[in-house]
């Protein structure tokens, strides 16, 4: 009981980290990027190449990922997303639909069509108990690990002056350059760390599952569902419906396997029947 | 192969003007084949394995020019039956060849009997395909050939229950079923047999239920080259202290996979036909030459049956000393034995289904790479479902 | 509001004038006749493409489904391929019962049992799609299409499960002509069924009906103001779109035997919807075009690069995207209008 709820707290942080970015750059941003599984497979890849190939370990691997996606995230944001700000949001998807292609067939040229996958380093290995429960060391530090990434993340957005600015700019972007802050900027930074985050999230993953080139359209819908029932507009919404669906599949699968196919999506239909605009989003928005 | 397509497409603009004697020279082979999408890599081993044969024995068979014309079908049925047409159409192709899935297969079907081309199955392995038409004939295998040995070594092993997880799609129902059919016939005990969506990332929820039920052993199978991402998540959930074997088909522990997967999976015992590491004078010149014409690549089960589609193919152009006629060529096919780096092989007379060897085997460590290391020999099977 | 106003019956005629048919409709599908001359097979030395040319049709169908809804009424969904797997379906299946004969495997019935229904399920979903952002009408309608896709996979004594249904016969079309290898009837019979899709739907966004569905995509809070009963014709256009799409889909389940998930699959809706974007939304026509160029393209990149005509495609949608606006019909209608700015100067 302890370890499917364990499992499933794992399996729904993962898929916060994976999709914040994708949350930040729509919410934020109102910008649809489709594309935004690319930069985690970017991460993810960039990890399996280091150990795999260069035997880097795993702890800096991480971080790599990290500063790998946000720098390829900065370069497109500079050289091609910003052009599509002010466009519809159908031109978005198609745009970034085509980067997604791209980019699946580029990871394809150079590193095949087969599934790649990292060892984790013996301390993150095995299982530790914990009230009599069994529960796997790499589940516990990606839970730990992406609490703290979003009690961080919390805080910048809503305590420090990068935050505010933020915020500012997505409300009204022409009167907060009036008031004289770098709007370009602050969205090249948002789009960056937002890069960055879906790296990492990639490289996190590589310890339960594997990359493929594939992998940008695969789980493109997990991300989109994060955010229906979460909304987009704040980060605790994604955080909160990411558990939500990871607690309710494994344990799902783990209770009735007959309808394991059907639990996520059903609850997605549940609730934006219910709420359409999430399920914890202020009504007042 | 690039030039291959190019040369084909440049014939196919051709082909109706071509000189008719011209058109006699050749033999055109079209393939179909999943390049791009969920089962690219299924492609890429297929595509290798062409290329490997051709490699190895040229392109002069009884004194034509063999073409081999390869299409993608993206993993899509549909498309994978218009491809056919038009292969046969426009390309005027004596042989349909490859189809990863069993709808792409079955699709195809009425074009070959249509038509009356020969289909060469190589990867789709529902027992039920070769039924479909008159002109398919498959060099594969199906899933009762490959659960049945495992099912059988598991109960002479001291496996007194066990646990099936398997992927929520036709082969996968097959494997379930058939290795329980045969686990409990001889004994065994299937305990509870679970499925995961096809598509799902996250197998915790079927691992951790297979684990509390406390089986002697788990009974995986996921299609071939999805064998990943199932494998670590088995290693994280750590049966070995549990007490629980985990068994399988060669799928799993696919030799494309499996030199990634780490020590973790040393000693897992599967069931398969193929092994790079098969150890016979036709499997050394396979892999050597298949190393050296595909950027040192090991080949898999879908390479060797590629690799042997078109040896069945030259066979029987052989046999009916060039003759491409449709009907001609399938009864050339039909009964045909041959040594292949599997193993001997044959063609079942009288249902066109393949009879490939079968081997237990373990993975463990040669030559600082993981291999599946065959230490048992079931013997060929033929499949139970036809009549 | 001043005095130079045109009278009213002016006004009404002019927002109907889009119903005129014009000389570049003829033309086009005049092409789409010719296309059958061209590629079917008659000249010596021309390949014969018309089995891609009737998945284009029916991929194109399906493009224009979408564009109802979302070019005119301005709903987006990513849920079409759910109506598309079911037309599918029931054609596939009807077919496969009547074992070849009249009427369970006669194309036209078995088209019209999908559009209904498909067109049943439309209604039934439509009452889904009635509130909520984008992303929440994107999103339902992708949930809608996931579980109906799980549904297919998971029924296997009905639809074969993941195997897809074969062995599917199906007999001539109008009891006269059977189906070839070459595609001959199947692009014929494909065509013809477009066109009167076609026919259909541009009679609908013409009609003062398909103007108050502009209404909507415009402002639906001041379409219901002037008195538009926003939800009824939501949901109508959305029942009509469905069964739209099942027509497309049982088009596709008929010129192929067979019918598999692949067809309500989520690449199916993401597709249409790519093509429709790609070829340009509103017009009718830009679902027709999009499908055309993006499988020719698909068809003559993948066969010069087997493994990486993703990249090429991708590259063209971004530069698309990037100096185009409203996908290839915009880009049409840019090059026209420069060519007439050119002939307008002195």
């Amino acid at each position: 009981m302890l370890t499917i709820l364990f499992d499933g707290v794992a399996y729904g942080m993962l898929l916060f980290v994976l999709a914040i970015g994708l949350c930040v750059t729509l919410g934020l941003m109102n910008f649809i990027n489709l594309a935004h599984g690319a930069f985690a497979m970017a991460g993810g890849y960039l990890t399996i190449v280091m150990m795999n190939r260069y035997g880097i370990s795993f702890y800096w691997g991480l971080p790599a990922a990290f500063v790998f996606s946000a720098l390829l995230g900065v370069v497109l944001e500079r050289t091609l997303y910003v052009h599509l700000y002010t466009k519809s949001h159908l031109d978005q998807v198609l745009f970034s639909i085509g980067l997604v292609f791209m980019a699946t067939a580029v990871v394809d040229y150079f590193m095949g069509a087969n599934q790649q996958t990292i060892n984790l380093p013996p301390s993150l290995e095995g299982r530790v108990n914990f009230l009599g429960a069994s529960i796997g060391v790499y589940r516990i530090f990606t839970i730990i690990l992406c609490g703290l990434l979003t009690v961080g993340l919390q805080f910048v957005l809503s305590k420090t002056r990068f935050g505010s600015r933020l915020r500012a700019a997505v409300d009204d972007g022409r009167v907060a350059r009036g008031m004289g802050i770098d709007v370009t900027r602050i969205f090249a930074v948002t789009f960056a760390v937002g890069s960055g985050l879906a790296g990492l999230g990639g490289a996190l993953s590589t310890g339960i599952i594997s990359m493929d080139p594939t992998f940008p359209l695969k789980y493109m819908i997990y991300f989109l569902i994060v955010i229906s029932v979460g909304g987009s507009t704040t980060i605790t919404g994604p955080f909160f419906a990411s558990l939500l669906l990871g607690v309710a599949d494994v344990a799902g699968k783990y209770y009735v396997p007959a309808v394991g196919g059907f639990i996520i999506y059903t609850i997605m239909v549940v609730v934006l029947i219910l709420r359409p605009q999430g399920l914890f989003t202020r009504a007042s928005r | 192969m690039r030039r291959q397509i190019l040369k084909g497409l440049a014939a196919s603009a051709i082909a109706l003007a071509a000189l008719p004697a011209l058109a006699q020279e050749t033999v055109k082979v079209g393939l179909i084949l999943p390049m791009t999408g969920q089962q690219a890599s299924t492609g890429r081993q297929l595509e290798a394995g062409v290329k490997a044969y051709m490699a190895q024995h040229g392109n002069k068979v009884a004194g034509k020019t063999v073409e081999v014309i390869i299409k993608d079908d993206t993993g899509v049925a549909d498309i994978s039956k218009r491809l056919a047409q038009e292969l046969v159409v426009n390309d005027k192709v004596s042989v349909l060849g490859g189809f990863g899935l069993t709808p792409i297969a079955m699709a195809v079907g009425p074009v070959a009997t249509q038509a009356k081309v020969p289909a060469v199955i190589m990867t789709a392995a529902t027992s039920v395909i070769v039924e479909q038409s008159p002109y398919f004939v498959r060099v594969g295998r199906t899933m009762p050939q490959m659960t049945f040995p495992i099912a059988d070594w598991a109960a002479k092993n001291g496996i007194k229950s066990a646990v099936t997880l398997v992927s929520d799609y036709a082969p996968g129902i097959d494997a379930e079923k058939f290795f329980k059919e045969r686990f409990e016939a001889a004994g065994g005990k299937v305990l509870d047999a679970l499925r995961a969506p096809l598509a799902s990332p996250d197998f915790a929820a079927f691992l951790q239920k297979a684990k509390d039920l406390k089986p002697d052993a788990l009974f995986l199978f996921v299609p071939s080259g999805q064998g990943a991402t199932l494998m670590k998540q088995v290693i994280d959930r750590d049966f070995a202290g549990a007490k629980i074997r985990v068994i399988a088909t060669g799928d799993v522990t696919d030799d494309d996979l499996l030199n990634d997967m780490g020590d973790a999976v040393l000693g897992m015992v599967t069931s398969h036909d193929y092994s790079a590491d098969h150890d016979s004078a036709e499997n050394k010149a396979f892999v050597e030459i298949f190393k050296k014409v595909n950027n040192n690549l090991r080949p898999n089960m879908m390479a060797v049956a590629a690799y042997d589609g078109m040896d069945v193919i030259y066979r029987a152009l052989n046999a009916t000393k060039g003759d491409a006629n449709g009907q001609k060529l399938v009864d050339a096919m039909k009964g045909q034995k041959w040594m292949s780096p599997r193993g001997p092989m044959e063609i079942d007379a009288a249902t066109r289904e393949a009879i490939p060897p079968m081997f237990i085997r373990k993975v463990e460590r040669k030559n600082g790479e993981l291999y599946n290391v065959e230490f048992e020999a079931t013997g060929p099977i033929k499949d139970p479902t036809h009549k | 509001m001043s005095m130079t106003q045109p009278p009213k019956s002016d006004a009404g005629a002019q927002m109907l004038a889009g119903a005129r048919w014009r000389w570049h409709e003829g033309l086009f599908w005049l092409a789409a006749i010719g296309l059958f001359f061209l590629f079917g097979d008659f000249i010596p030395g021309v390949p014969t493409r018309l089995m891609l040319l009737s998945e284009i049709i029916s991929l194109g169908l399906l493009a224009l489904s979408i564009d109802l809804v979302l070019g005119y009424a301005g709903v987006v969904t990513l849920g079409q391929g759910a109506f598309f797997g079911l037309g599918s379906y029931v054609a596939a299946l009807m077919a496969k019962a009547g074992m070849g004969a009249f009427p369970l495997s006669d194309p036209v019935v078995g088209l019209l049992a999908a559009a209904a229904v498909s067109g049943f399920a439309g209604f039934v979903t439509s009452f889904l799609v009635l509130r909520g952002s984008d992303l929440t009408r994107l999103m339902v309608t992708l949930g809608v299409a996931l579980i109906l896709a799980e549904l297919a996979n998971q029924m296997r004594w009905l639809t074969g499960g993941a195997d897809g249904l074969h062995g599917v016969i199906m007999g001539p079309v109008l009891g006269q002509w059977d189906f070839d290898l070459w595609g001959r009837t199947a692009y014929l019979y494909s065509l013809a069924v477009l066109f009167v899709c076609f026919w259909i739907s541009r009679r609908i966004v013409n009609s003062p009906f398909g103007l108050s569905l502009k209404a909507i995509k415009g402002n639906a809070l001041r379409a219901r103001a002037i008195g538009v009963p926003v939800n009824a014709r939501l949901v109508a256009i959305y029942t009509i779109a469905a069964a739209i799409a099942g027509v497309a889909g049982a088009l596709l389940a008929q010129t192929t035997q067979s019918a598999s998930p692949d067809m309500i699959a989520f690449h199916r809706s993401a597709d249409a919807l790519l093509i429709l974007v790609f070829g340009g939304a509103g017009y009718l026509y830009g679902g027709l075009i999009g499908a055309g160029l993006f499988r020719v393209m698909q068809d003559v990149i993948g066969n010069i690069t087997l493994q990486y005509w993703q990249f090429w495609l991708g590259l063209v949608l971004v530069l698309l995207v990037l100096f185009v606006r409203g996908g290839v019909i915009g880009l049409i209608e840019g090059m026209r209008d420069r060519l007439t700015r050119k002939g307008d100067a002195p």
